[in-house]
């Protein structure tokens, strides 16, 4: 029975599953990469991605237009970023608590508002799959890579695009300096401030992005806490990538593939009882980052708040 | 005077914050046609409104409060410790083991060898998450956060498998509960309600954990770590040890709450199979506790009274008025944000204080040795 | 003294006597009755508690609107804790019927129950009424519906495969899982059914990729129970593989691939249970929704083109149960 999962079609079902579940876990760490790389925590990610998510598939839902819903999304949850940054900013709250706080009002609101304004489950015609001439063709290659929607890809164009900006660019730079030494980049004339404010809001942005990609391109339908603790799983996923995006992409795939191996060792009856089935790829993110053991440390300043001297 | 009125104002910052953020709900009131009075008015009697009200606000303060207390020693230790329902779970496993096999031993025996294995259920689990930290660079977020998603798992795996309920075992449907436990074995009540001793084992806990903070080298060193690795490094404190020691702790802590709950409130360990069904997310509703406290163990305890209180009260006001629940929970949300965001202003007076005393000491070289306050995070 | 005693006794026993006979007179209109239930999960989730709570809305409707029948719930009340603290203070608010529609909160009912004895109870989805005076069980004999619907797709299915997205192993889904096994092993032995229990009841994007595996394994016919399904439902919607639901009633979320839904209708139960309220029993009975009593229903899509002798197969199937010619035994 075990030799079943060795079939080309498991191989393939576990790739092309996986390359898709990732993805809102890919837009989600990345974006609590940069937020991290400057020195925040937000844990708040999962109420980002909420909210996001059933704005996008709202207007989706009520203007027929897939691009405004992804608009929208990215909006509100730049708006969660904009809030948190205040409060992690300007009031140095504690930022795991603050994180947990958004995380609360998310997923309330999102429920609220879908109850509210729409009373039911829907479902919307999202995203539809991309057939790319040529690549799509290529027998199992291009069933597993070339025949995802959108945002699929947009995920994973982010990830050399976030690496390119972190390390390549001065902006970048900025960004380091500020999550690993904020008063030494303060004396430079960096702007602790706006840079914070910056990755904040973007890590914002990404998550209510990956909520959309949840709603409208994915699954096609918004119900209550649909992403179940998700956003939580991307934060963690950022430690395991060691705030590299290459890492992030690394860890969101290793993850998403043992998620997708423990369906088909349950769809193909291997006698593992559920539980234990779905422990899977929980416990493997633990063993590989174990195996791997990794010298890079944490951005210094992570979750110490900047306060100027005066 | 003046210092002991702004303490009392520090104090009641999370109030003054909570009140703002219930305001802003009264806003959202409003927009779903409740009256935000009437409302507020079954808030607080389902809080504080009659006997019965004020002891289920005791009884859900309880785990918040043991589980606040873990939090403390671990953020001092600069640990943050998200596992919290994890080790509840762990340590309820364990707890609620002891009180179905051992069946023929007296009562206060078990509860007692019950509270122990909880204790070290939830210790065992937090140690991994500080053994992962210290000796492979595991960052503590990510272990405690899939940890906690394994405790589930191993949960529903236990509870619908070697310890159901043996009447469930026959039904069909399989609740994944356990056997109840014997009347021997329940925490007494303390007054004709669901008020149980874990209030009072909480309360206790909450004085020996200030006792081991600030009273004892082990706490002092604890803290040590949490404010300055480097220098308690350089001073011979093996800061790896304190970090596990501080996830040990703290889940032992968590561990308590989840045998509390069990031996106290349900008298069996029952779940309905998702990620919170059984520790109803005290693990984060306890870090918020501890933070409302200022992380300090005496202050959790009127701390997670207020949380509890909240929380009770939350669910009586969706009953009186019938909100929806996810109202509930963003209102929860806004309280959280606005306690938190309160902090500033009693760390800018912290600052203040501590200008002050630079000020002086600078004018007065020879006495530049001023004991200066614990900076709290 | 003891004259003065005798005299009281004799005009309190009066009072009471003459109280209780003005109180039988004027309780003679029906009141209006006061109903509160409590939930697990939310009442939009188009599966368990919907169903409870669609089904209060249609009572109040036939009583005559919330003058005659009012109610009032608690939904997410998935920790046992809270929900036990909602129920308690429901009967303590004097509510005729506090109904408690979650297994897991059998426990929390033996110990309220007897501090209540004028409330009435009931408890779902069980038999157990813990030989209390006051508590009702109901259950919905949801494998019956889930054999129908077992029987349905053996006889659609044409790769011969079948899936199951559930939620967790436990309860209504499992009963609804094990019934639709056994449903399509009675007409096709050399079927396949691949069972897949996601361990969520929210993990939308989970069931959508357990849907999808399914499909890659060869099925050509889906099913699965509890709020998440709709992830399933959008797979098998793109795949065009057809869909069996329960709970409620799945068409609307992909008018051309679902082809029969097992609904409750709880008020079945609930007609009777009130009655015997009203009557003066206020427990120590329990019912059971079911094919023949119309508690279940198995809903047709009337956009999905069934064919006349499938749809033959599943009345006589239906017809076997309510006559108890069919038997369903679980594993």
């Amino acid at each position: 029975m075990i030799s079943d999962l060795f079939s080309a079609t498991v191989l393939i079902g576990i790739l092309t599953s996986g390359i898709r579940l990732a993805t809102p876990y890919l837009y989600a760490a990345i974006g609590e990469t940069f937020s991290q790389r400057s020195g925040v925590l937000n844990l708040g990610v999962e109420g980002q991605m909420l909210l996001g998510a059933f704005s996008g598939f709202y207007i989706t839902l009520t203007t027929g237009n897939l691009w405004l819903g992804v608009l929208v999304a990215m909006l509100v949850g730049a708006l969660m970023g904009l809030a948190m940054a205040f409060v992690t900013v300007n009031l140095h709250a504690q930022q795991g608590i603050s994180g947990i706080g958004f995380y609360l009002f998310g997923l309330g609101m999102s429920d609220l508002l879908f109850q509210k304004l729409m009373g039911t489950v829907e479902t919307v015609q999202g995203f539809p799959k991309i057939y790319i001439p040529g690549l799509s063709d290529i027998p199992i290659i291009g069933e597993i890579f070339f025949s995802q929607n959108i945002l699929v890809y947009g995920a994973y164009l982010l990830v050399p695009l976030a690496w390119f900006v972190l390390n390549k660019t001065t902006f970048g730079l900025k960004i380091r300096s500020v999550g690993e030494n904020p008063e030494a980049a303060d004396s430079l004339g960096v702007s602790v401030v706006r840079v914070r404010y910056f990755t904040i809001i973007l890590g914002g942005t990404l998550s209510g992005l990956a909520g959309a990609s949840l709603s409208i391109a994915l699954l096609n339908v918004f119900q209550q806490n649909m992403t179940s603790g998700m956003g939580f799983i991307a934060v963690a996923l950022v430690y395991f990538g060691a705030w590299s995006p290459v890492g992030v992409l690394g860890g969101a795939l290793l993850f998403s593939m043992v998620n997708s191996l423990q369906l088909w060792i349950q769809v193909l009856g291997i006698p593992v009882p559920s539980d234990i089935a779905i422990m899977m790829p929980y416990v493997l993110t633990i063993l590989v980052l174990v195996v791997t053991v990794s010298k890079v440390r944490a951005p210094s300043a992570l979750t110490k708040p900047f306060e100027r001297e005066d | 005077m003046q210092s002991r009125l702004r303490a009392l104002f520090d104090a009641l910052m999370p109030v003054i914050a909570t009140l703002a953020a219930l305001a802003v709900g009264a806003v959202m009131l409003l927009f779903l046609k409740v009256n935000p009075i009437e409302a507020y008015n079954s808030l607080w009697n389902g809080a504080f409104g009659s006997t019965n009200a004020l002891a289920e606000t005791l009884v859900k303060a309880t785990p918040l409060l043991l589980v606040a207390l873990g939090i403390c020693i671990s953020f001092r230790a600069d640990v943050i410790n998200i596992g919290g329902d994890g080790q509840m779970i762990i340590g309820a496993i364990l707890g609620t083991w002891i009180g179905l096999v051992f069946v023929d031993m007296p009562g206060w025996v078990v509860i007692t060898l019950a509270l122990l294995g909880g204790f070290l259920g939830g210790a065992i689990w937090g140690g991994i998450a500080g053994l992962l930290k210290a000796y492979f660079k595991v960052n503590e977020i990510l272990s405690t956060v899939m940890m906690n998603a394994i405790a589930v798992q191993l949960m529903n795996f236990l509870l619908r498998g070697p310890m159901i309920d043996p009447s469930q075992a026959q039904k069909a449907s399989k609740i994944p509960q356990t056997a109840r436990l014997l009347d021997a074995f329940h925490l007494p009540r303390l007054v004709p309600t669901r008020l149980h001793l874990g209030v009072l084992i909480a309360v206790v806990l909450a004085v020996l954990v200030y006792i081991l903070l600030w009273r004892t080298t082990l706490g002092y060193r604890i803290r040590a770590v949490g404010q300055n690795p480097h220098a308690s490094r350089y001073a011979g404190i093996k800061v790896q040890r304190y970090v596990v020691l501080a996830l040990f702790l703290s889940g032992a802590f968590s561990g308590l709450a989840g045998v509390v709950q069990v031996y106290g409130v349900n008298y069996r360990m029952i779940t309905d199979g998702s990620a919170s069904g059984f520790t109803g997310a005290a693990g984060f509703n306890g870090i918020v506790a501890a933070l409302f406290g200022q992380l300090h163990p005496i202050l959790s305890i009127p701390a997670s009274i207020l949380f509890g209180a909240l929380l009770v009260g939350a669910n009586s006001m969706q009953r009186v008025v019938q909100v929806p629940s996810a109202l509930i929970t963003a209102l929860n949300g806004l309280v959280v944000v606005f306690v938190v965001s309160s902090e500033v202003w009693r760390r800018r007076r912290q600052r203040r204080k501590l200008a002050v005393v630079k000020d002086e000491s600078a004018s007065k070289p020879e006495q530049a040795k001023v004991p200066i306050e614990e900076a709290e995070r | 003294m003891k004259k003065f005693t005798w005299i009281l006794t004799l005009v309190l026993a009066l009072s009471l006597v003459l109280s209780a006979c003005g109180a039988a007179a004027t309780s003679a209109p029906a009141a209006k009755i006061r109903v509160a239930v409590v939930m697990p999960s939310a009442i939009n989730d188009l599966a368990f508690s919907q169903s409870m709570y669609d089904a209060l809305g249609r009572i109040q409707t036939e009583l005559g609107g919330p003058d005659k029948f009012e109610f009032v719930y608690s939904e997410n009340m998935f920790v046992v804790d809270d929900a036990a603290a909602a129920i308690r203070d429901y009967a303590t608010k004097g509510y005729d019927l506090v109904i408690a529609h979650g297994s897991q909160y059998g426990s929390s009912l033996q110990e309220i129950a007897p501090d209540f004895p004028k409330t009435s109870f009931a408890w779902g989805t069980t038999v157990d009424t813990f030989g209390q005076p006051n508590i009702f069980a109901y259950e919905a004999a949801s494998q019956e519906g889930g054999y129908v619907n077992g029987v349905l797709a053996a006889t659609l299915s044409t790769s011969k495969v079948i899936g199951v997205v559930g939620p967790i192993e436990t309860g209504d889904a499992k009963l609804y899982v094990d019934g639709f096994k056994v449903g399509v092993l009675a007409i096709n032995p050399n079927a396949t059914v691949n069972v897949n229990y996601i361990g969520s009841f929210s993990d939308v994007a989970l069931a959508s990729e357990a849907a999808t595996t399914h499909i890659a394994a060869g099925a050509d016919v889906l099913t699965g129970s509890a709020q998440m399904v709709v992830g399933a439902i959008g797979k098998a919607k793109e795949n065009n593989v057809l869909w069996f639901g329960t709970q409620s009633n799945q068409t609307s979320l992909a008018p051309t691939i679902v082809v029969a839904s097992q609904v409750y209708h709880w008020e079945v139960v609930l007609r009777e249970i009130i009655t015997l309220i009203q009557g003066g029993t206020l427990g120590g009975k329990s019912f059971v929704a079911n094919l023949a009593n119309g508690g279940e229903v198995i809903e047709y899509n009337p956009g999905y083109a069934l064919p006349a002798d499938a749809k033959t197969l599943a009345e006589t199937t239906i017809q076997g149960i309510i006559k108890g010619t069919t038997t369903i035994t679980l594993p």
